[in-house]
């Protein structure tokens, strides 16, 4: 772990909660985890409502029509949380790292406002004709607002994408001094937008919001097929999620082992973080590690894990093919991030990701013995999987930006010179607070309308639910009595 | 470093580029502050209405355009860093916990109608409606603070005043903009919140200007004493009696299209009196802010046509829900 100033020393008492380096990283890492949740639902949702929409106008057959204005509520609610909850964001660079805004302002301003230009209103404004106009226009343009939806939430990933590639891989830029201050100048706009990063960045985003869609959806067909298990539609929803997730989780995989070489090529020191490599030279493969005590969770080394490990295939996986490859370690580097996150982090992504692919293929088998929604094991599973793309999702973020530590820039700006200089440990841990607080409600909020949803569909099914409580946890405070 | 010879490196496309984007910016301050403000009037005069009936109208008439109208404060706070980081770092640095709160209450007001709709529980219904109503009242009140902290730094009063004026004029645009929509005795009802809303606008706009000549609020009082401010003020007062006159007629389309002037003769009396400079507090002047030609260009030849094709969608938007409002309740 780095040299970060956890407590805030120059305020006394009660307000010495914490230095406003570390609240506001917690900060803007807590709300973006949010976000995210939000905002990779509307990504992968997209495909899914455009489908049901496009064959409820076309087919006319009622199960679409039913899994349409299903989903099509679920992507509202996704979006209405996901633009509460992207303001923040797009205020934060700001409120908490003025000086990156300042540094880095002519080449992240630039696709921060096309973001919000080309692909947020894209989606907020035919979000509404698609949630209150069925009847107010015509099939044609009811379709196509599904997809201009679809379009957007794809296109917001991108530019912000665009953004967080630069800050992993930055080009296309020069630093000037202008008005007394080193900031970077755009000068080559091509390098700056469409930098290394990007595409592996996209594709992999891209997917993992599908892949956690398609366990979302599987996870709720599967609930009310479970309930209901003769109902048309939620049959055709869970064989069209197993049948995603048979192509989106196996290509991840794929894909990510690719990814994993880029990262060892652009940033060998997140690379060295996410397999805790620290001399540099021959790098093992650490398939499965287990801590032997309590203190390697909190500093994993090769010595004090227990290890399934491929001996020099991380050299052989790094450089694509040769096994005698030096790995640079960690110990060449001063300052490194918080290993232990990283590694850890990586690892459960990792083996979620390969659990996905378990899943897929016995979905797969069991649709190709045409037993997919008798086998009650199954579909349990399903149900019991649903959040976990959300959890792979998450933890392969934190590999990537705890994993670009100290650098918020990589190799050009620190994320300690990047905060407010005039911010205050009582305020950066007063809005952390509040940011919890309030989040917390959100995502309660939303797992609750989830369960709403679902449980009026049910009763739309003709079930009568007799137990109370398998499903998502309940508010804090509120009773169940609706 | 020539990339693309369609972009000059060392020069605006033109001269007075600069200039424009503060326009465009302003542009959208000016949006945002018209379209999200009767979003935030309809929120506050929610809280005058006791019938169940009546709320849910309000609700279905807020539903399909708020969240659209909500994504300008995005396209401001993202056009102002893409053309004058540095102002849209100190703004927000420097007014730390008025930015944090205007958007902790902006998620109140967007997930009030959203939690109602999901219970029919009486004491849920009372605090999503607390959620709807509060955030509606401080997301303009914070939010005009900020702009009063943009225009004229510390001082105390002013800074006030302009969060309680933009409340005021919220309040005035909501009640149009729901006149406008809703049966003729709900419309007179309105229209009277409407008034009484206009006349304390008025009244406080003319206080704050008044404040700021007296005290010289942040150096503002010689912008204050100049023609474009004193056509601006004329003009709004015309506007708002003039509007008042037609509610009282009854022509509340003409009233609704009056009372949108308001704040956006409001966001032209932030852009007159921070021009030339961009943030007043340390007399940061556009073109110092502005950002290098290449990049002001490259924003402008990709942003603006998607500008126009945005005010389009909204042509669209609010053409696919004109009207009077058709059933009520905020699902869809």
């Amino acid at each position: 772990m780095g040299p970060i100033t956890l407590l805030s020393a120059v305020e006394p008492g009660w307000a010495a909660l914490l230095a406003p380096e570390i609240a506001s990283r917690m900060q803007f890492g807590w709300t973006i985890s949010v976000h995210i949740i939000f905002a990779s639902l509307s990504i992968g949702l997209a495909p899914f409502i455009i489908y049901f929409t496009w064959k409820d106008v076309r087919t006319n057959e009622q199960q679409y029509a039913r899994l349409r204005s299903f989903w099509v509520k679920v992507f509202a609610v996704g979006f209405v949380m996901g633009t509460v909850t992207g303001i923040p964001m797009s205020f934060q660079f700001g409120t908490n790292f003025p000086r990156f805004s300042e540094v880095a302002g002519e080449l992240i301003g630039g696709p921060l406002a096309f973001e919000a230009k080309m692909a947020f209103f894209l989606e907020a404004v035919f979000l509404g004709v698609l949630l209150y106009g069925r009847d107010r226009v015509t099939d044609r343009t009811y379709v196509l607002s599904s997809v201009l939806v679809g379009v957007g939430a794809w296109l917001s990933g991108f530019w912000i994408l665009v953004v967080n590639a630069w800050m992993q891989t930055p080009r296309g830029y020069e630093m000037v001094t202008r008005n007394g201050m080193e900031i970077a100048q755009l000068t080559d706009p091509i390098a700056a937008f469409l930098t290394p990063r990007l595409p592996w960045m996209y594709v992999h985003m891209m997917n993992a919001s599908v892949i956690s869609v398609a366990l979302l959806v599987a996870g709720v067909s599967a609930y009310i097929v479970w309930k209901k298990p003769d109902t048309e539609a939620w049959n055709t929803a869970l064989r069209l999620a197993v049948v995603l997730l048979l192509i989106s989780a196996p290509f991840q995989a794929v894909h990510g082992d690719a990814y994993g070489r880029h990262v060892e090529d652009t940033q060998p020191q997140k690379f060295a973080a996410m397999e805790a490599h620290y001399e540099t030279g021959q790098a093992d493969l650490h398939l499965l590690a287990f801590p032997k005590s309590l203190e390697a969770l909190t500093d994993p080394r090769a010595e004090n894990l227990v290890t399934v490990s491929l001996p020099a295939v991380g050299s052989f996986l790094a450089s694509g093919g040769d096994f005698d490859t030096e790995v640079i370690g960690l110990n060449e580097y001063e300052e490194n991030p918080p290993v232990a996150l990283v590694f850890w982090s990586f690892r459960f992504m990792v083996g979620l990701g390969f659990l996905f692919i378990g899943l897929a293929l016995w979905g797969g088998y069991l649709t190709y013995r045409g037993r997919l929604s008798d086998s009650t094991r199954y579909l349990k599973a399903m149900i019991a999987a649903s959040p976990f793309g959300y959890a792979a999702l998450l933890t392969g973020w934190y590999v990537t930006e705890i994993g670009r530590q100290p650098w918020v820039i990589q190799d050009e700006l620190r994320t300690s010179e990047a905060v407010s200089a005039i911010l205050t440990g009582t305020e950066a841990t007063l809005t952390l607070v509040g940011f919890v607080v309030v989040y917390v409600g959100l995502v309660l909020t939303a797992l609750y309308v989830l369960k709403w949803l679902v449980r009026e569909e049910l009763q739309a099914l003709g079930v009568r639910e007799s137990s109370e409580g398998r499903w998502h946890g309940p508010i804090p405070g509120v009773g169940d009595d609706d | 470093m020539m990339t693309d010879p369609l972009l000059p490196v060392d020069a605006y496309l033109v001269e007075s580029l600069p200039e424009i984007w503060f326009g465009a910016v302003l542009f959208a301050l000016g949006m945002y502050v018209v379209l999200d403000g009767f979003d935030f009037g309809i929120g506050m005069l929610y809280a005058t209405r006791t019938d169940e009936h009546e709320r849910e109208t309000f609700l279905a008439a807020f539903g399909p355009v708020w969240d659209a109208n909500e994504v300008w404060i995005v396209a401001f706070g993202t056009m102002l860093l893409a053309a004058f980081p540095r102002v849209y770092s100190r703004l927000l640095a420097d007014n730390y916990l008025l930015a944090i709160g205007f958007v902790l209450a902006l998620v109140f007001r967007g997930l009030g109608p959203e939690l109602r709709e999901q219970r029919d529980d009486e004491r849920w219904t009372r605090y999503a409606d607390y959620a709807f109503v509060g955030g509606s009242v401080f997301a303009p009140l914070l939010f005009g603070m900020l702009a009063g902290r943009w225009l004229f730094g510390g001082a105390t009063l002013p800074v006030v005043l302009t969060g309680v004026g933009l409340v005021a004029v919220s309040v005035v645009t909501g009640a149009a903009f729901l006149a406008a929509k809703t049966e003729a005795g709900l419309a007179s009802e309105l229209r009277a919140y409407g008034i009484g809303a206009t006349v304390a606008y008025l009244g406080g706009v003319v206080v704050l200007l008044g404040t700021v000549v007296l005290t010289d609020a942040g150096g503002a009082a010689d912008a204050v004493l100049s023609l474009p401010v004193a056509t601006i003020v004329v003009l709004s007062v015309v506007v708002g009696l003039g509007g008042s006159v037609l509610a009282r007629r009854g022509w509340y389309r003409a009233w609704l299209a009056s009372a949108l002037a308001l704040p956006a003769l409001l966001t032209m009396l932030v852009a007159v009196l921070l021009y030339p400079t961009i943030y007043p507090p340390t007399g940061l002047l556009v073109r110092e802010a502005v950002v290098s030609p290449l990049a002001l260009n490259l924003v402008t030849v990709l942003g603006f046509p998607v500008l126009l094709l945005v005010l389009w969608y909204f042509k669209f938007l609010y053409g696919v829900f004109s009207g009077p409002i058709e059933g009520e309740g905020y699902g869809g």
